[in-house]
């Protein structure tokens, strides 16, 4: 799959407060999760924000609280991919799970600028950044994620295996 | 191949001898979790994918803890849809209002996790049963939905981090400072992905209300569990707490690291002359001691949550307030983790000394430890609490501020109207 979008960076140790605040957590409908998406950190993200875009983020993205309505507010606003340093465990697990894009790269969370225009081929795990002209190459998920991710997150991944059970 | 005691109880948990870190397995769940605000989306996720029957009733624990007593309409409407599906699924361990307390000091307290067990919970703060011997991880809604339908879950073997405590504690200080020390000194992603073990002659002596607030902070530094190797204290804590019979996972199954166990780092620290430890804005990790910060005027002062809000806690911020005032521009929020904590701080009489000094008691509920409701704070206020996390807008307003403590440390600074060592008050 390959996406486009515009760069919007922020820094490390973003956590779930931020992404999506806990006064908002009185509802799973992604459209309320989405419109307060990021509000913490940026309040006028929501504004800025196009269908496609990329948030870029340091170290840790996502740390704190288990809360899944974090990945799911960023989906709801259009975000097609998170490119992060490193994520905090939890968040990594939920963007699998719920089929939230995620790429881990260093180099690509230092070099990018705040409104590059990145071009992502999820496939191969590559970042092209057409603004500054440069690519970078994201860590491959491990074959087991692999699976779950080709199933379709994880509750099709799940069915999928109580059916086998039950046919075995 | 050396074993950690998280590794042991891995590969216990999938039927094998030995597990390597960073490998995946398919592990079997001894008990999963989830509450009012994830809980939900369990619910949804399972009924999307059409699965009709969870795997095993007795095993599932639903707690609305978060934004109850029901703080909205909105609320309200996620604490049904537990309830009806707690009534549907006849769930053995669900908790009603009037019944239930905050998820990580409840479930302890009524012997629903033990040494050597493999839980998991859709919140983040479920690595506080390492506490007793247990390996616990906070995961997603998602995630709690595989495991209410299968009872088994995957997991990528941690490495293991050593933190070996030595020395003797000065006064006021306890198991939170030496975790806020910790998190101070390896930073919120200084343990990430990695299991924390807790352990050395500090630990042994440590007792477990002060275990569970070390193994409850250790996501706070991107841990995936935080383990201490059970003892006697573990085993006079779960007869004489739940009046259950002391029981571990198996009678084959070592609850010891081995000896030559294999650790990415060991961490060795002298606390003797510690003193009490806060967490500054914005970060769990922005550790600095009490002392430094004498000229920060507080506005309210929270003593409760998962973290700190056991009776040992409330026995602490009782004595430093007996007969003593809040500070008249301050307010004392305190809130018992339990009905069981509550009705005993009422034997004892703590709750009229919070009262009598000025404080306002409220029933147990997760409320303002994350905003929630029941002690939220307005643009430009200070708190000092004995929750867990201090991040932009936590407790209210996203230009609040929380400063995290002990205790002791946040009654005295409740007195005084900014942050206080508890020897200031009560020498």
């Amino acid at each position: 799959m390959k996406l486009k979008g515009k760069a919007h960076k922020f820094g490390d140790n973003i956590n779930t407060d931020e992404i999506i605040p806990a006064r908002y957590l009185n509802t799973i409908d992604p459209k309320v999760l989405g419109a307060h998406c990021m509000e913490d950190a940026d309040t006028d993200f929501v504004k800025k924000v196009k269908k496609g875009d990329i948030i870029v983020g340091g170290r840790n993205f996502g740390c704190g609280s288990s809360r899944e309505h974090a990945p799911l507010s960023i989906k709801a606003c259009g975000v097609s991919c998170v490119i992060a340093e490193s994520f905090a465990r939890i968040f990594y697990r939920n963007a699998i799970n719920t089929g939230l894009p995620i790429l881990e790269s260093k180099l690509a969370a230092d070099s990018i600028s705040q409104g590059d225009v990145l071009e992502i081929d999820l496939k191969k795990g590559s970042i092209n950044n057409t603004t500054a002209n440069e690519e970078y190459d994201a860590q491959a998920f491990p074959e087991f994620m692999e699976r779950i991710i080709k199933a379709g997150g994880l509750m099709n991944y799940v069915k999928r295996r109580i059916k086998q059970k039950c046919t075995r | 191949m050396k074993q950690t005691i998280t590794q042991k109880i891995l590969a216990a948990h999938c039927g094998r001898k030995e597990v390597t870190p960073g490998e995946f397995i398919d592990a079997k769940v001894d008990l999963c979790l989830g509450n009012d605000i994830t809980a939900p989306l369990s619910i949804h996720e399972l009924e999307k994918a059409g699965i009709k029957k969870v795997w095993n009733r007795q095993k599932i624990a639903l707690v609305p803890d978060h934004f109850t007593p029901n703080k909205d309409q909105a609320s309200a409407r996620h604490c049904k849809i537990l309830a009806e599906f707690a009534g549907k699924h006849k769930i053995k361990h669900y908790f009603e209002q009037g019944r239930v307390g905050v998820e990580h000091a409840l479930l302890p307290e009524q012997g629903m996790v033990g040494p050597g067990d493999l839980v998991i919970g859709a919140d983040s703060h479920t690595c506080t049963y390492g506490a007793l011997g247990a390996f616990s991880t906070g995961m997603g809604s998602t995630d709690l939905a595989a495991v209410m339908a299968t009872g088994e879950c995957w997991f990528k073997v941690p490495e293991s981090i050593k933190f070996l405590y030595k020395g003797k504690f000065s006064k006021w200080v306890g198991g939170k400072d030496l975790i806020l020390f910790t998190i101070g000194k390896i930073g919120v992603d200084g343990a990430k992905y990695m299991a924390m073990e807790f352990a050395g002659p500090v630990i042994r002596n440590l007792p477990m209300d002060d275990r569970l607030t070390m193994s409850n902070m250790a996501i706070e530094a991107g841990g995936k569990n935080g383990i201490i190797e059970p003892d006697k204290i573990t085993r006079d804590y779960i007869r004489q707490t739940t009046g259950k019979r002391y029981k571990a996972y198996s009678r084959h199954l070592s609850l010891k690291s081995d000896k030559d166990a294999e650790y990415v780092d060991i961490h060795e620290w002298n606390i003797t002359r510690m003193e009490p430890q806060v967490a500054c804005p914005h970060l769990p990790s922005n550790v600095k001691g009490v002392s430094s910060l004498k000229k920060i005027s507080i506005d309210q002062s929270v003593i409760g949550s998962c973290t700190n809000g056991r009776i040992s806690d409330l026995r602490i911020a009782a004595r430093i307030i007996k007969g003593r005032k809040v500070n008249s521009r301050v307010r004392l929020i305190v809130i018992p983790a339990t009905q069981a904590i509550y009705l005993q701080a009422m034997k004892e009489g703590l709750l009229k000394d919070f009262i009598d000094a000025g404080g306002v008691v409220e029933t147990p509920t997760c409320g303002p430890c994350l905003g929630g409701h029941a002690g939220i704070l307005a643009e430009g206020e200070v708190a000092i609490a004995t929750t867990n996390r201090n991040f932009v807008g936590r407790m209210g307003h996203p230009k609040s501020f929380v400063y995290l403590s002990n205790p002791a440390v946040a009654v005295a600074s409740a007195i005084k109207g900014r942050i206080t060592h508890p020897d200031e008050v009560r020498p």
